[in-house]
This record gives C-alpha cells, sequence and structure tokens, in this order.
C-alpha cells in the first residue's frame, strides 16, 4: 500500500506492507537517525512524534500515519544548526553513548512544546519512557531544564554554532 | 579550583601542576553528532552502505543440555531468499574462547561457532543468512533439530556434586578440571589464616549470593562484515576490543590478519558484554562463503539469553579481629557461576579477591580461594566492576555485622583497617588477572576525605542507628567503602599516534576504544594539553585496525591511564620534534637528546622534563625560554614539510605500567522501608570518589552515575527469572526491570581528587568502581533500620517482606 507522510517537514511517499512497522520504513528510507534497539516499545530509543505527540516508532503500524506529520531527532535541529535541548544536552555532559539521545530529546520537545516551565517532576514523567544505561539521568534531566530557560529567554529555541 | 552545584561537588586534594584544558569539561568531540542521531552505529552504516546486505539470524537451543542427532537444513535452504545456512556441519571446528582478552588467553578454549552438544538455553545450534531479517526468521523455523536430552546442571552447587552431568565432556583446554565441571580454581594464601581466625577475638563468618544480571546496553550486539574492493575482510563491530576480535577470528576462521580489518564505529554501550567475540566470526563467515555482505543484529531476547550476564556467586567472608577493631585475618571463598561457557571465568573470580581485600591491608592473614564452575545456563563474562561487585557485596555487608559485633560506628572500623598512601597489600602481588599480580604501593588516595564528606552529606551522625518511624515505613542509613584498578599492571599496553597539521591542529589516532565512555574527548584533551592548544584542535580517530595503532580496547578501568599515557607520549614526542624545528628557526642549540629521548609518563616534582628548561608550548606558539622569541607551530609545520630539512612532524608511543594504582569511593545511602509491602525507597544516594585528577569534570560525574543507576538496578530490581530447564523466563526490557528516570534517587557526587605521580597528568579511573556500591551499602541501611541481614540480592520486596516475618529466603 502507498502512505503519503510529512517527514520533518518535507512530504514522502512510501509503498509499505500493511504489517510494517514506522520505525523498519522509516529506517529503510535514511531515516537512520531513528534508532532501533527492544522493538517492543519498552525502552523509549525509537521515539518520534507523529502530529507533536511522542510515539514509540516500532510498535506504530506505518499505515497509521498516513496523512500525518512526524518530526525525528534531525527534524528537530541539525549538527549545523541544533536545537537549544540538543546543544543542552552536549554543554550539560548528558550524552555518553548516545543511542537513547535521539529517542530522549524527542521526548522532552514534546514536552517543552507544551510547558516552557516544566518541574523536575513534569520533566521525568514525560521522558519516563526513554531509558538509558549509561548516565543515570540526572545530567539530562538539568540539559532540559537549561533548555527550559533558554526558551523562556529566547522563545526560537535556535542556537547557532559559534 | 572546585565545582559545587545540586547534586555535585569537585574538589582537589593537595597541589599539583596547573593545567589548562585538562580539568576543564569541554564538550564530547562527537555529542553534536549523537545528539541529531548521525548514521555512525554498526547498523546505520551498514544500512547506509550496504541496502542489499544479507541478514543473519540465529537457531538457539530451547534445552539446557543434550546432543544433536539430526539437523536437517534442507527445507530452509530451498526457502526463496535464504543464501546460507551455518550449523557444525559445515564451519570450522576450532576451539576458542569467545572472551576479547589479552596473550595468552586466560580463558579456556571450550567454544566452537556451532557446537552438536548444546550446553544451555540460547546456545548457537545454527545460523541463517538471506536477503531479509524476515525471511532469515521464516528459515531458521524450517531447520528441523533432534535433540537428545541430557541431565542439566542447574545451579553452582549441583555442578561439583559427586556424579553431576559433565557440561564440558569433550575438549575444553584450558579449564581447571572440565571432568569435574571445574572451569577455573584460585587459590592463594598468605600466612595462616584459619589459625588466624581460631586466634582471634572476635569474628564473623558470612555468606552472600549474588545473581544473574545482564548489561543491557542499548544497542545490541550488532556487527556487519563485506569484502572491500581489494579482497579484504571489513568487519565493523560494536566491540570493545577491535584487536582481540581480529585476532580471534583470524585463528578462528583461518584468515591472515593482512587479509582482516576490524573497525569499531560508535558503540551504542558496552559495560563488558562488548568485550565478547559474539557475532563477529559470524558475518566473517558469511560473507566468506556466500561473497556478499552479511549483518547480524542480536535481538533484546538474544542479547539477555545468548549473550554474556554477570557470574552469580556465592561468597564466604571470614574476618578476624581484636577487641579493638584491627583486623587479623581476611578469608575469602567464591563460587563462581560461569555458565555453559568459561569466558572470563578465571579473571572474574580473581578480581573477587585481588580488587577487594587489598583495601584492608591491615590483615596478616588473607586467603582468597575458589572455583568457577560450569553450569547449563547462560554464560557469565566481563561486567562492569569485573568480580569486584560480588567480592564486595560480601565483603562490605560483612564488616558492618563485625562492627556491629564490636559495637564500633562502621566508617571507624574500616579507617582503622584501611590502605593509605605508602602501603602495599600482599595480595597485589600474589593475584593478579588469573596468573601472580605486580606489588602496588598506593601513591594517591583521598579515602579519609571522601569518608568525611560522604558522612557529612548523609547526615551519618545524626541519622545512624535512629531507626526513625514514620507510620509503617522505617529508615536507615548504611554506607560501603571500594577500589578498584587502572588497567592490569604489565599487561595492557596502549599505543598512539599524533601528526601535526600546516595549520598547527594535530590528527591523534589510536587503538583506545570509545564505547561512549567519552575516551576520544578526554584523551584529545590530554594530547591538547600537552601540545598547548585548546581541545578542539586535536582530531581522534580511534580503533581501526588496519589506519590506527594497537590498543588491547575498553576493559578493566584502563583508558584514561593506559591509553591516556600512550596519548602523552606521543604527544610529548611530537612537542619535541616541534621544539627541534623551532630552534632551527631561532638559531639557538638543542641538544638533539633531549629532542629523542623517551617522553616520561611518570610526573616526579624533582625531576622536570628538561626539554622544558629550553622550550615550552603556549596558546599554538613556541617560546623559547632562552631568548623570549615565539614562532607559531604552523610556522614550524610548513617550515618542517615545505621549506628546510623537509620531514614529516610525528610520532607513535605505546605505554605500559607496572602500576595500576586504585581509584577508591565511599558509598553512602539513607532508605525508607516499608514493612507492609517490604519495599525499599532510596532517599538519598551518596557516592564520594577519587580518581586521581579528572580530565573532563561532567564526563566523571557522568561514569558515577550511570554506574549508580546500573549498581541500584542490579541490588533493587534486575533479576534473571528462570523456568524449569533454565530457560529465562523474563528476557525482555518489560519483564526486566532497569532504572527508568522516575526511579532514580536523589543524588550527591562528591568527586576529590588526588594527583597521582604515576599516571598521565595525575589521572586513575572512573569507570568501574562505582557499580560496586549499591549492593552492600543498600544492604547495610536495611541492617541500620531493621537490624536484619540479607544475604542474597536483588533485595526485592518479597526478600524484605520474608526476612521481617523471620522466614528463610
Amino acid at each position: 500500500m502507498t502512505i503519503k507522510i510529512v517527514i520533518n517537514s518535507v512530504q514522502r511517499t512510501f509503498d509499505v506492507q500493511p504489517d510494517e512497522v514506522l520505525l523498519d520504513v522509516l529506517r529503510r528510507e535514511g531515516y537512520l537517525e531513528v534508532k532501533g534497539s527492544c522493538h517492543a516499545g519498552d525502552c523509549g530509543a525509537c521515539t518520534i512524534l507523529l502530529d507533536g505527540r511522542p510515539v514509540a516508532s516500532c510498535l506504530t503500524l506505518a499505515a497509521k500515519a498516513d496523512g500525518h506529520s512526524l518530526t525525528t531527532v534531525r527534524g528537530i535541529g541539525d549538527q549545523a544548526h541544533p536545537n537549544v535541548i540538543q546543544d543542552a544536552f552536549v554543554k550539560n555532559g548528558a550524552v555518553q553513548c548516545g543511542y537513547c539521545i535521539p529517542g530522549a530529546i524527542v521526548s522532552a520537545k514534546a514536552l517543552l512544546d507544551e510547558n516552557i516551565n516544566p518541574t523536575e517532576d513534569e520533566i521525568r514523567l514525560a521522558m519516563d519512557s526513554n531509558y538509558c544505561r549509561c548516565t543515570g539521568y540526572e545530567q539530562q534531566l538539568e540539559a532540559v531544564l537549561s533548555a527550559a530557560e533558554q526558551l523562556r529567554e529566547d522563545g526560537t529555541g535556535k542556537v547557532s554554532k559559534k | 579550583m572546585s565545582i559545587e552545584k545540586k547534586g555535585f561537588r569537585h574538589l582537589r586534594e593537595g597541589s599539583y601542576p596547573l593545567t589548562r584544558v585538562v580539568g576543564t569539561s569541554v564538550s564530547k568531540v562527537d555529542g553534536y553528532a549523537l545528539v541529531t542521531g548521525a548514521p555512525m552505529y554498526a547498523d546505520d552504516i551498514a544500512a547506509r552502505d550496504f541496502p542489499q546486505r544479507l541478514h543473519g539470524k540465529i537457531l538457539t537451543s530451547p534445552i539446557a543440555h543434550g546432543i544433536i542427532t539430526a539437523i536437517d537444513t534442507s527445507a530452509a535452504e530451498a526457502l526463496p531468499g535464504v543464501h546460507l545456512v551455518l550449523t557444525w556441519k559445515n564451519t570450522p571446528r576450532t576451539f576458542f574462547t569467545t572472551a576479547g582478552q589479552g596473550w595468552p588467553e586466560p580463558s579456556p578454549y571450550d567454544n566452537q561457532m556451532f557446537t552438536e552438544r548444546v550446553r544451555f538455553v540460547g546456545d548457537r545450534v545454527a545460523a541463517v543468512f538471506a536477503d531479509s531479517s524476515e525471511v532469515a526468521d521464516e528459515a531458521v523455523k524450517l531447520i528441523k533439530v533432534t535433540f537428545k536430552e541430557e541431565p542439566a546442571v542447574l545451579s553452582a552447587e549441583d555442578a561439583i556434586r559427586a556424579g553431576a552431568p559433565v557440561v564440558h565432556p569433550e575438549s575444553s583446554k584450558g579449564a581447571y578440571d572440565a571432568a569435574h565441571n571445574i572451569a577455573a580454581h584460585v587459590d592463594v594464601n598468605i600466612g595462616d589464616v584459619d589459625k588466624a581466625l581460631a586466634e582471634s577475638e572476635v569474628s564473623v563468618s558470612e555468606t552472600f549470593e549474588t545473581h544473574y544480571v545482564q548489561h543491557t546496553p542499548m544497542e545490541t550486539h550488532t556487527a556487519f562484515a563485506y569484502m572491500d574492493d581489494m579482497g579484504k575482510l571489513v568487519i565493523v563491530s560494536s566491540t570493545q576490543v577491535p584487536w582481540h576480535s581480529r585476532r580471534i577470528v583470524s585463528r578462528v576462521l583461518g584468515i591472515p590478519m593482512s587479509r582482516l580489518r576490524v573497525i569499531k564505529p560508535r558503540i551504542g554501550g558496552g559495560y563488558g558484554c562488548k568485550q565478547e567475540i559474539l557475532i563477529d566470526d559470524l558475518v566473517a563467515y558469511g560473507v566468506i562463503k556466500t561473497g556478499l555482505p552479511c549483518e547480524v543484529e542480536l535481538t533484546r531476547r538474544e542479547e539477555f539469553v545468548s549473550s554474556r550476564t554477570r557470574h552469580p556467586m556465592k561468597v564466604d567472608m571470614s574476618i578476624g579481629s581484636d577487641a579493638q577493631g584491627n583486623f587479623k585475618a581476611l578469608k575469602m571463598h567464591v563460587l563462581s557461576n560461569t555458565g555453559a561457557y568459561g569466558s572470563h571465568s578465571l579473571t572474574v573470580m580473581s578480581n573477587t579477591g585481588s580488587k577487594t581485600l587489598p583495601l584492608y591491608n591491615k590483615a596478616r592473614d588473607v586467603r582468597f580461594f575458589g572455583d568457577a564452575v560450569y553450569t547449563n545456563l547462560p554464560v557469565a563474562g566481563a561486567y562492569r566492576g569485573y568480580g569486584a561487585t560480588q567480592g564486595y557485596a560480601a565483603l562490605e555487608t560483612t564488616i558492618d555485622d563485625l562492627a556491629a559485633k564490636l559495637n564500633m560506628d562502621p566508617i571507624e572500623l574500616r579507617k582503622k583497617n584501611m590502605i593509605r598512601v605508602g602501603e602495599g597489600s600482599p595480595i597485589f602481588e600474589a593475584l593478579g588477572e588469573g596468573r601472580e599480580g605486580v606489588a602496588q604501593t598506593i601513591k594517591s588516595s583521598s579515602l579519609p576525605e571522601l569518608l568525611d564528606l560522604g558522612a557529612e552529606a548523609i547526615g551519618w551522625k545524626e541519622k545512624r542507628g535512629k531507626r526513625v518511624r514514620v507510620g509503617h515505613k522505617v529508615r536507615g542509613v548504611g554506607m560501603s567503602m571500594h577500589m578498584q584498578g587502572s588497567g592490569i599492571p604489565l599487561i595492557d599496553m596502549a599505543s598512539a599516534s599524533i601528526k601535526l597539521n600546516e595549520d598547527g591542529t594535530y590528527f591523534l589516532t589510536m587503538g583506545a576504544t570509545d564505547i561512549g565512555t567519552g575516551s576520544d574527548t578526554i584523551l584529545s584533551q590530554m594530547a591538547a594539553e600537552v601540545l598547548g592548544v585548546t581541545a578542539d584542535k586535536i582530531s581522534a580517530l580511534s580503533s581501526d585496525t588496519d589506519l590506527t595503532p594497537f590498543d588491547v580496547g575498553a576493559y578493566a578501568s584502563s583508558t584514561t591511564f593506559v591509553s591516556g599515557g600512550a596519548v602523552i607520549k606521543a604527544a610529548k614526542a611530537v612537542r619535541n620534534q616541534i621544539f627541534a624545528v623551532a630552534a632551527e628557526i631561532f638559531g639557538e642549540e638543542l641538544d638533539a637528546s633531549l629532542v629523542s629521548a623517551e617522553p616520561k609518563v611518570e610526573h616526579d616534582d624533582s625531576e622536570r622534563d628538561p626539554i622544558l628548561s629550553f622550550y615550552y608550548m603556549e596558546d599554538g606558539n613556541v617560546v623559547s625560554v632562552r631568548s623570549g622569541k615565539k614562532v607559531s607551530v604552523s610556522e614550524v609545520a610548513y617550515r618542517a614539510f615545505y621549506e628546510v630539512n623537509q620531514h614529516q612532524i610525528a610520532a607513535t608511543q605505546s605505554f605500559v605500567s607496572p602500576h595500576s594504582p586504585p581509584p577508591f569511593a565511599a558509598h553512602f545511602v539513607e532508605i525508607e522501608l516499608d514493612e507492609l509491602t517490604g519495599k525499599i525507597k532510596i532517599l538519598k544516594y551518596v557516592a564520594a570518589v577519587d580518581c586521581g585528577v579528572s580530565v573532563n569534570p561532567d564526563l566523571v560525574r557522568g561514569q558515577i552515575l550511570g554506574a549508580l543507576a546500573n549498581g541500584i538496578g542490579f541490588a533493587l530490581t534486575e533479576e534473571y527469572h528462570f523456568g524449569s530447564h533454565g530457560n529465562m523466563t523474563n528476557s525482555s526490557l518489560f519483564d526486566y526491570k532497569i532504572l527508568s528516570r522516575r526511579d532514580m534517587p536523589p543524588t550527591e557526587v562528591i568527586v576529590v581528587d588526588s594527583y597521582e605521580p604515576t599516571g598521565p597528568l595525575g589521572v586513575k579511573s572512573v569507570a568501574e568502581i562505582n557499580i560496586n556500591g549499591p549492593v552492600p551499602a543498600i544492604g547495610n541501611a536495611i541492617f541500620d533500620a531493621t537490624g536484619i541481614r540479607l544475604h542474597k540480592s536483588p533485595y526485592t520486596p518479597e526478600k524484605v517482606l520474608a526476612a521481617l516475618h523471620g522466614k528463610s529466603i
């Protein structure tokens, strides 16, 4: 079947199988920033935004996204123009192996899109489904707090690297 | 210099040389690439570069022990899209160890690519390479296997019972006594421990049992291989040990190393499980047989069931002391369950003693002995902490019991007996990694400060023994103390090369294997420090067996100390070459022997690097001490490359050390125990740590917090459950509970740097040590809250409730 999806603001059309999940379709189509890990919805590594809401792409049927809009971590920012959240993750030492990070940043983006003044508990709750085995989470929490502070000062969320 | 913010304090002990780049939290060199999801992990690269690759799937044993009497792969082979089916019948039968360790290999050669005798649920029976994962999965189901089941050994105790089934009746070269299921045996005896225990005024004997857990890296083991255009077999693998992988694959498959290249891309976490050659042989052989690129990516279930775990251990610990608490005797006996194969069996068990007992060096009579035994259960291997974690579970809880018996404060008891600067321990020399060790004297330690600062941070004096009660919840505080090592002395070798570019930037290549730890970053900082530039002037490339120099890999807390030593030496050698050209430019004399002298890693206040009396580096320039003249390094490079006496400015250096200076840690925890449910809530966790000089304080803190999260999971929630035939029944991240964000307790990390004179720029290590604390510290807090000692991890609500109700567990 053919599906039409807007991915990171670009209209795309894909042929997919009815039982294919978004994670597999996205990676096949070159969106390799979406990382797979448990393939069971348990770990959050593959989180993307579907119409602005975080979903596990390993559990979401591609067909279900037909006519909808997706955002991956690369849609949030790239190396030349990182988003304030991405920048804060780097500057707060919140990244170790990095494998969980695209999913964690996507969840943080969904939170900050709705609430630029979250409490620590609200951040932990919003990102609770994003497992990380390296960092112990504290520096990621500080990164999101720092990003939120910057967003409150300058609502663009954009960072120019140097 | 000190940093203070919520949850993190970074202090320094003593005075030592000023640094500009080392000691600052520069951003990770791969940071922006990682936060934007760049395609840098093995499967990303495979998907991008080899969309037409074959996908491998593995058929694993459904039974714990038996012989394959018949295997029919014809239906699988006939399935359209299937290219290759591998079993023991059509693969090399070389015996090898999957453990990626140094040479000669200390683990037994008890493994083969595929086996006729399956030894655990999850053992490799066959593999299929097909056009897609789906076809490969379908083909795996079409393989017909007939097993003759045999009695299985399902516990370490059963393994050593008379008449127990033998797990390795065939070859297992290097195993201690395979006929009796003993993979490895250690017995180190100093003095007469039994006599000393009998004569001690006070003694305590306890047994502590630890359980099966898994590393759960977010990226499962993933590797792909292809034949390059020149006919070289290239393996891209999520490995901690690229050189060991090449050596083992070369031997097993009979490929000369000149035709084999192993590349480590970015790695999605290792923690020890990727110090193991689990799929590199498969993808390489797939390429040899099909000529096509081949990939294998373990599923999460396979990662749990078929990869590697932490050795479950039963540790008997006896301590004898006088009435004042002066230790006289330490006796530790280990029964380690290595599972179906003896991967790291000897060395992990050795570390259980060698990384724990020297911490209490006042005891004169010490014995460490034990067996690592084969069972028909999942295979154990290297896991952060590497046996010390299990040893500390027993040692640090038994010391608490002794403190109670002596009616002494546990911190005072530890202070009385702990190793201090200037002291050694006979254990260092007697017990190394599976062989004799190397004598060590402690040259740096801020352990006394760690104990004081940690106690203050948790509120030890106010809270200990108070058993504050809120309804049916009772509070307690506990602590534990630890050391580890910094590499394996005289065994771990690292090397690094540095080349100067014309614009005064540098290219650093090294074998050091960044598995997410940040080693590319901190090693760049160390090079930058010597070369007088900022860290962004160093471009690092690591871990490619063709393009970078050798390194044993990322394990044994070795990278900062050992690989750092190589980087420092290479940087000094390049710096000296730059000084020589600068001397030409200035028209000044410089003794050639100073330029070519072997660079030193160790720091000695009385013996300053003699060449620094003539020149020094500053902000990308060479400055002459004698004339005050200054020239930019870029000008030096242009002259050397293009103008006069042309030559490349570059150096390769390697480092191996007789020292493995221990980092130290003191952990403190306050818990609240719910007597109705048995649930333990951590109110606060304090880790006070001495890792030598912190090269990058943010990354140091991240290493500590990550180890705590993993260690607390080990203590409270993570656990393998087994069915009646040794089958793991909770092999998913849904059923196997690692800590999530909301599970992480409030933490305070206190880092007190000391200056380690044997290490590069004063460093020691930080990677492993902090996983050792949670099991004993939380156990001691439970004891403080309830007076009940739990002797088995994890401390689940069921166990706590049973203990509260006086039931045995």
